[in-house]
């Protein structure tokens, strides 16, 4: 096995060394032309701009240039792919779109796209809302399971690799269609929790405002601990890094297991709860069955059916709109955690 | 022991009680020699059980590992269930009494999703579809990281910062106008609507590759890189030449995440390749369910017969991604300490 694996690198840095010589050549070239032209001449001493300005180019400047045309690539995607789109949606929101053809027929109408989500949209709100509060809950439930399993696979168990194996497995298999037929068939949720009436006397012991996103919680337990795989990873890693001279010391001063998590384990991992965070509201947030984005797809390719909407720049709206509660979401819990932290320092 | 053991079994029932609770009016010195053995082998016991600090003890590595065992079976679950269902004939899903393992193998399921999908032309399709877009995201991702992380130039950290922000910015936001600019461009429906972004950086979840090869180049010495320099190499060739072949673990971790990442994706692929040749699997799936959910109405006994079928579609879209996982399951365990997140 091992032979064999040697031979296919082999093979791989031959074929790499192949396109190294002959694409890179042209790759070469073409960098050439890029840096030796009438309006960018690069010299080993200066830098000479349309044949006229001439630069003195110190090796610092030289090594920032080089810096730029290695980040050049993304510097270029990221003004066509996010700038643009960003503020070219933020732009439209302003106004009433109509399609027609390829051009787009405009007319300004203020704020009344962003009046229109909060106060005649039949569903938005309502979508919004529910997104919100099961966000709000269900973060804090996969950062405690991710951290509890992180800390289960710490400890001295046997088959690590296997453990880990398991629990990121779902990282793997996540696919819109698939969650969404195992939902349908009631594959997401445990037996053992409705076969007990668990959820019924938890659901019905607390109040309206939380009972459907708790619903939700519970019918959806398994996807949601799915979400999980990344986190885990996250925790095994800050939890591997912690000095293990700090359990000793804290175990000679008398600390118990217990007090040892909430006092050194926790707040070493504190950064990484954070990272955890964002992680698991991003990926929540643009899951392709989230229903806020389902919604703001269906409206901007006109496939829903209220007339209300204005289509392309009412989407635009309700892009933006979701974009700032999802942020003020990640700011939330970051300022919790941040509040927390503070409260321990002092 | 020896005179413990002649006694008469009248006063043996009196000793037996001096075994489990040692009291001293009992028997004279025999009660004190059991009450010392006695507690040597109750803090034994202790000891195995609670161990010196209690994490260590058998107890707790018991607690430990029924909770991974059953939390293990909660992420399994969905999978057993999609397969093992996945086999059932239309009488096991009737009946009551089966639940876990079909009365047959029944391959029925599956050979009518391969033909209804096309399978093999659709695994050719997501692959590629995959595939091309993951290689262009790794060079892409290799270039910009190895930039941010060897050189120094104005704005550095402002850039950075802002390549980090945009992991968070949903794609919902930025899909219109790029939808637009592909129509005009004529990219809708082809492959190059996913390869373009992803050479420039923008692929899917393009800063957390970044990332990756940012921290991955920054661990490795500066000193290689100087001595090639001395021998005359320039910035480029030092890249291709010294860092890339070094940078082969990120670049495999870097592959194939992206790999699974587009293999999965289906809001953008719905968006951008819709009433196209190419499809992703999901998609072939989606549309699959979609047909048949709208061919037998709702409640009706042909539609909970469709449910094998369903989940057959459903393993075999994993199939391909599980079959890669086990076989390299190893790079994607190791990604986070790739990241250097955690601080180094």
């Amino acid at each position: 096995m091992k032979k064999r694996l040697a031979g296919w690198r082999r093979r791989l840095v031959d074929v790499y060394e192949k396109i190294d010589r002959t694409w890179f050549e042209h790759l070469r070239k073409l960098r050439h032309r890029l840096t030796h032209n009438r309006v960018i001449f690069i010299r080993p001493t200066k830098l000479v701009l349309c044949n006229r300005l001439a630069i003195p180019l110190t090796n610092k400047k030289r090594r920032s240039i080089t810096g730029y045309a290695f980040i050049m690539l993304w510097i270029v995607g990221f003004a066509i792919f996010a700038l643009y789109p960003l503020f070219n949606t933020l732009y439209l929101s302003f106004f009433k779109v109509r399609m027609d053809g390829a051009l787009l027929d405009l007319e300004f109408v203020g704020i009344a796209n962003y009046q229109a989500v909060f106060l005649s949209d039949p569903y938005f709100v309502e979508i919004l809302v529910g997104y919100i509060l099961e966000t709000l809950i269900n973060v804090p439930v996969v950062i405690t399971f991710a951290l509890l399993i992180a800390l289960l696979i710490n400890q001295n168990v046997k088959g690590k690799g296997l453990w880990r194996t398991i629990f990121f497995l779902p990282v793997v298999i996540t696919s819109g269609p698939v969650i969404a037929e195992l939902m349908d068939q009631g594959a997401t949720t445990l037996p053992a929790l409705s076969d007990y009436r668990f959820v019924d006397v938890v659901v019905g012991n607390v109040g309206g405002f939380l009972a459907t996103p708790l619903q939700a919680l519970f019918d959806q337990i398994l996807l949601i601990l799915w979400f999980a795989g990344i986190q885990i990873l996250i925790f095994l890693a800050g939890l591997q890094k912690i000095d293990k001279e700090i359990y000793e010391a804290s175990k000679i001063d008398g600390a118990g297991p217990w007090a040892s998590f909430w006092k050194i384990t926790l707040p070493s991992l504190m950064p990484l709860i954070m990272v955890a965070v964002v992680y698991t509201v991003v990926s929540m947030s643009v899951f392709s069955l989230n229903e806020v984005i389902v919604y703001i797809r269906n409206i901007m390719l006109g496939e829903s059916t209220p007339a209300l909407t204005t289509g392309y720049g009412y989407s635009a709206t309700l892009a933006w709109v979701f974009f700032i509660v999802m942020s003020l979401i990640i700011l939330l819990f970051l300022g919790l955690l941040r509040i927390r932290k503070g409260r321990e320092r002092a | 022991m020896k005179r413990l053991k002649d006694m008469p079994k009248r006063i043996g029932k009196r000793i037996k009680k001096a075994f489990l609770r040692p009291v001293r009016y009992v028997h004279g010195i025999a009660v004190l020699v059991r009450k010392k053995e006695f507690e040597e082998a109750k803090s034994r016991l202790r000891r195995t059980l609670l161990g010196m600090s209690f994490t260590d003890g058998l107890l707790f590595k018991m607690l430990i590992y029924a909770l991974l065992v059953s939390l293990a079976y909660v992420y399994l679950y969905p999978v057993l269930y999609m397969v093992t269902n996945s086999f059932m004939t239309m009488s096991d899903i009737i009946n009551v009494a089966v639940r876990w393992i079909p009365s047959s193998l029944n391959w029925e399921n599956y050979r009518l999703v391969w033909e209804e999908m096309n399978y093999p032309k659709a695994l050719r399709d997501a692959f590629i579809l995959a595939a091309l877009p993951a290689i262009s995201a790794t060079v892409s991702s290799a270039i910009v990281g190895y930039g941010f992380a060897r050189y120094d130039f104005p704005l550095k950290r402002t850039l950075f910062v802002l390549m980090l922000m945009t992991f968070i910015i949903p794609p919902q936001i930025t899909m219109m106008p790029t939808f637009r600019m592909y129509a005009n461009y004529g990219l809708l429906g082809t492959i190059r609507a996913f390869v373009y972004p992803a050479i420039l950086g923008q692929g899917l979840n393009a800063a957390i590759f970044i990332l990756i090869f940012y921290s991955f180049f920054k661990m490795v010495p500066v000193s290689l890189e100087e001595s090639a320099k001395l021998d005359g190499a320039g910035p480029f060739k030092i890249f291709t030449r010294i860092a890339l072949p070094l940078a082969v673990p990120a670049i495999i971790i870097v592959f194939l995440f992206s790999f699974v990442w587009y293999y999965n994706e289906t809001y953008l692929s719905g968006l951008f390749l819709r009433g196209s040749e190419m499809s992703t699997l999901p998609l072939l799936l989606e549309q699959y369910i979609l047909n048949y959910t709208s061919i037998y109405p709702e409640g009706s006994t042909a539609r909970e017969l469709m449910q094998a079928v369903k989940l057959a579609g459903n393993v075999l879209t994993l199939l391909p991604l599980l079959i890669l996982y086990f076989f390299t399951q190893r790079y994607f365990v190791e990604s986070i300490d790739r990241t250097g997140i955690t601080g180094e």
